[in-house]
């Protein structure tokens, strides 16, 4: 007789418990839908994690799954696990809006690579999650579908622009999900939601299926509930893929090989640059608590000079924006999309429709692009940023020659309260200058719960490792999450 | 006295490469199917989608460069070229602006006043657009894909050309190289070779050059050297008339012989290139470049060396069909199949080209077989069939490459080799025609053509007429 679990009960599991569960009959796939399903009714409304829920399809896959796990054909750690996907993926069949009017109803012939796989590894998508437009903010309240409410405390941001993704598996509307990272969007609302997120090294993530922001910063990575799954949801999405140029062969994607609870020996620099002004005060007390228990467990902690860290934030915004404007150029009311009405002529068409269907920040972001590589600025901005972008390069590649891991926090704060940010927008910037410079550097970095604030906000530790490197993130991360659980 | 004046020419002339795929992405290039039917998330600009080089479009254009002495950019990359226009579906072109995969090239080219040098400013890839069909009727403008992602190089000569008709020994010579490589086509009137003309005049004497306007649609040699002539004569006049030459794009009427402003450059657009970070730069290996040296094939001046030492044929003969790659194909593989050189170089010089310029056709739309060629010659050779037969297959082959023998055989047009049937036929001509026998009786060598004639026509022409001749004489 199979022992079977309480649905409650169920939504608390990891995915890796949750695959355990199903295989191990005490539950199924398709109760695990019905679960998160029964959670999204309840609980989204308020939080609007979701743009779209594909709910009857998702029951239908997941019957399908569980027929293939029971006849042993599915066989992975993630068969049968429900998944959220951030809604600049594309899906076949499915609504991608990446939360703007422009894209209100367009839905894709194809899926994006890295949903491919998680398909093909018996995960079911769920439905789509809310951003900030375009991935362009940082709090999700540029979302042309409303703003999506931090979990933790429905008053805060839930951080972005993967915020909807953060925010679905903090609230249990999904058991993990996925985002994307161009200058933080992972790892930050993961820190901003309590969860742990991680930006694999440029390259490791075929891009291919996902709506390019920066395309040279642009990298699909996991939102997890535990560094295990964050391991298990990394090794299913790495692949070496043909249709992206940009995509690297590596042979070395057994990351769940990493999860082990052993950090003596390990090397790891706190840079200075990350610790002074503009750093919450508890912030920073939980990161370097962390820091401590890390050292406490045998790993080698010391300070260091990161050096360039002031110029990421102007550097990542000339780079990002100027590939944005090139990018968003295809969203013109000619192929797919919001078309305005009553325009007169191409030219008009073009300019009303692109006025109507893109929000304020998206714009903004287009006029600087478009700036930045104009005749006669291009050299001055563009080119000078690709030369700093070489240079911040440059001082990771002498830090890792030191170090196996980069210790910091994620944000300066924890995650502010709803209606506060949009105002300032140089301020919003100024919140992604410790994640924007491991974009620029390509490299990998991973954030995992350190704590909480004062008033129950949770604080993210970010783990920075060299390209290629993100075993010793896991192994670290994991190391610190597992001491941290235990208290030791 | 009048001031005389110099025209200096540049040229950018874009070819569209041969290969199976696009440039980007897996689609067919193939010309003429339904609308968007060859087409992916790629070429239309799908949301998510990422374009992958083809190979064989680097293959083409380094292969190019290297046939015009050009160097090869070792270290390339692609840069995107930013305008909205609803032909091109992302709104940018992918294109090579900063490091373009070869330059400082040249190609020499000879006219009536000897050879010269055309220097070549550089060669770059890009993808090509869609189409956009004007529906008058409807009142709305729709667009075909299918030739979005087309891979096209741009050939950028230097301003060394002086007159139209080194422009056209200019071009010719790109069309041919390019053609000798199977890198294109080359059809001006299909498009897959399309040049522009960048020109100025200038004070014979003066040092700098006068402000420029590029010429477009010119989709023939004929009408670019009617653009050019146009296009001098209107500065000429304009700066005897006092007034300047304003740096423009213009489009050439053809049908008017005029051509009329397209636009100035104050609203010259603002492209914003930057490399396009979906493709990672090239580079281009020592083995690489090797490779593509030892497949270039043996180019025309070495091809009409060959065939002055190896075939018995006129050096007028030599020159039009190594004129064009396809015709040296046909003419070569036909002589290897056996047919005598002279008689395959007299099908192209006379028959061939006397149906190519009836229709308007180029030497690279001839569509019948070496095989086919082969077989009718050695039809006529054995006189199987006669030649005014010979001519009338080799039309119907001309237009659709039909096999000789079995469409000989078919239509009954074997010359008849019966000796009793064609007696008894001569015998009943002669018996039906007495004043003509009387005549030649009375030394009118000239009606016995009168009576071949008439043989020929019982015989449905299907006789030889030497043979006829020669049995009227007999029973005569």
């Amino acid at each position: 007789m199979r022992g079977k679990m309480d649905k409650s009960e169920l939504l608390h599991l990891s995915a890796v418990e949750l695959n355990r569960a199903i295989r191990e009959g005490k539950t199924t796939a398709v109760e695990a839908m019905e679960a998160v399903l029964e959670q999204i009714e309840k609980k989204d409304g308020q939080y609007n994690c979701y743009v779209t829920v594909a709910g009857d399809t998702a029951l239908a896959k997941a019957a399908e799954v569980q027929k293939k796990i029971e006849a042993g054909e599915l066989t992975g750690p993630l068969a049968g696990v429900p998944v959220a996907v951030k809604d600049n993926m594309c899906t076949e069949g499915l609504l991608t809006t990446c939360s703007s009017k422009i894209l209100e109803n367009f839905v894709p012939a194809f899926s994006a690579e890295a949903v491919l796989q998680l398909e093909r590894a018996g995960a079911v998508v769920i439905g789509k999650t809310n951003m900030d437009e375009f991935a362009m903010g940082s709090t999700t309240e540029t979302s042309a579908y409303g703003v999506t409410r931090n979990p933790r405390n429905p008053e805060h941001v839930p951080g972005g622009s993967s915020g909807g993704s953060a925010a679905a598996v903090a609230a249990e509307e999904c058991f993990f999900a996925l985002g994307s990272d161009t200058g933080g969007s992972i790892r930050q609302p993961a820190s901003y939601c309590g969860v742990v997120g991680m930006k694999p090294t440029y390259g490791t993530v075929s891009r291919y299926g996902l709506v390019a922001y920066g395309s040279s910063l642009d990298q699909i990575g996991p939102l997890t509930k535990t560094v295990e799954d964050c391991a298990a949801v990394l090794e299913t999405i790495a692949s070496h893929d043909k249709k992206d140029s940009t995509s690297v062969e590596r042979a070395d994607t057994d990351f769940t090989s990493a999860l082990v609870k052993d950090v003596k020996g390990m090397r790891i620099g706190i840079p200075r640059d990350y610790l002074g002004e503009g750093l919450d005060s508890e912030v920073r007390d939980a990161v370097l608590a962390a820091a401590e228990l890390l050292q406490a467990n045998g790993a080698v902690v010391e300070e260091f000079d990161l050096s360039l860290v002031e110029y990421a934030i102007p550097t990542y915004y000339t780079i990002a924006a100027a590939e944005a404007s090139s990018n968003l150029e295809r969203f013109d009311g000619i192929k797919y999309g919001y078309r305005a009405k009553d325009a007169a002529g191409l030219h008009q068409m073009y300019k009303k429709t692109r006025s109507q269907g893109f929000g304020p920040e998206v714009k903004r972001r287009i006029m600087l692009g478009s700036f930045v590589l104009s005749s006669g600025y291009y050299d001055a901005y563009y080119l000078k940023a690709l030369r700093v972008k070489a240079m911040i390069k440059k001082a990771f590649d002498d830090a890792f020659a030191k170090y196996d891991c980069i210790l910091g926090p994620v944000a300066p704060t924890t995650a502010p309260e709803l209606g506060r940010s949009l105002a300032d927008p140089i301020k919003m910037y100024l919140g992604d200058i410790y994640t924007i410079s491991v974009n620029l550097a390509g490299l990998p970095g991973i954030s995992v719960p350190c704590g909480a604030d004062s008033r129950g906000l949770p604080i993210g530790l970010q783990l920075i490792g060299d390209c290629f490197n993100e075993k010793k993130l896991i192994q670290t991360a994991y190391t610190y999450e597992q001491c941290a659980k235990e208290g030791n | 006295m009048a001031r005389e004046y110099e025209t200096v020419i540049g040229l950018e002339v874009h070819v569209e490469l041969a290969t199976q795929t696009k440039i980007f992405c897996g689609c067919s290039t193939a010309f003429g199917g339904r609308p968007n039917s060859h087409t992916c998330p790629v070429c239309t600009g799908m949301p998510g989608s990422l374009p992958v080089l083809n190979k064989k479009v680097l293959e083409h254009a380094v292969a190019v460069g290297l046939a015009t002495n050009c160097d090869i950019t070792r270290y390339c990359k692609f840069d995107r070229k930013n305008y909205f226009y609803p032909d091109n579906p992302q709104n940018y072109q992918i294109s090579q602006l900063y490091l373009p995969v070869c330059r400082n090239g040249y190609v020499e080219i000879e006219t009536e006043e000897g050879i010269k040098k055309v220097g070549i400013h550089e060669i770059h890839m890009e993808e090509d657009a869609g189409k956009l069909i004007h529906d008058e009727w409807e009142d709305c403008s729709l667009v075909d894909y299918n030739r979005s992602g087309v891979p096209l190089i741009e050939i950028v000569s230097e301003p060394d050309m002086r007159s139209a008709q080194e422009v056209i020994a200019y071009l010719e010579k790109l069309r041919l190289i390019i053609q000798y490589l199977g890198a294109s086509d080359c059809k001006l009137q299909e498009g897959s070779m399309r040049a522009d003309v960048n020109l100025s005049v200038r004070e014979v004497g003066a040092k700098e050059f006068g402000t420029r306007t590029e010429m477009k649609n010119l989709n023939s040699f004929r009408s670019i050297a009617r653009a050019i002539e146009g296009e001098k004569n209107r500065q000429i006049d304009l700066l005897e008339s006092g007034e300047a030459v304003i740096q423009e794009t213009r489009r050439w009427d053809d049908a008017k012989e005029t051509s009329y402003a397209m636009r100035s450059k104050e609203d010259a657009q603002d492209y914003r290139y930057f490399p396009d970070p979906d493709l990672v730069p090239v580079s281009i290996s020592e083995e690489f470049l090797e490779e593509i040296r030892s497949r270039q094939p043996e180019f025309r001046t070495e091809k009409m060396k060959r065939y002055r030492e190896e075939f018995d044929i006129p050096d007028y003969d030599i020159d039009i069909i190594t004129g064009s790659k396809h015709m040296a194909d046909i003419f070569e593989e036909t002589v290897a199949l056996g047919a005598q050189p002279k008689k395959v170089s007299n099908w192209l010089m006379v028959e061939t080209l006397r149906l190519l310029k009836e229709k308007e056709l180029d030497p690279e739309d001839i569509r019948f077989s070496p095989e086919h060629l082969a077989k009718l010659i050695a039809l006529t050779e054995s006189k199987a069939v006669n030649s005014t037969v010979a001519k009338e297959v080799f039309e119907v082959m001309f237009e659709e490459d039909i096999d000789p023998e079995s469409y000989v055989e078919e239509k009954g047009l074997k010359t008849v080799n019966d000796e009793g049937a064609l007696r008894r036929t001569v015998e009943e001509v002669i018996a039906a025609n007495p004043q003509s026998v009387e005549d030649y009786h009375n030394g009118k060598e000239k009606a016995i053509g009168f009576l071949v004639g008439q043989t020929m026509k019982a015989m449905k022409g299907k006789a030889d007429p030497a043979g006829v001749n020669r049995l009227l004489k007999e029973l005569l």
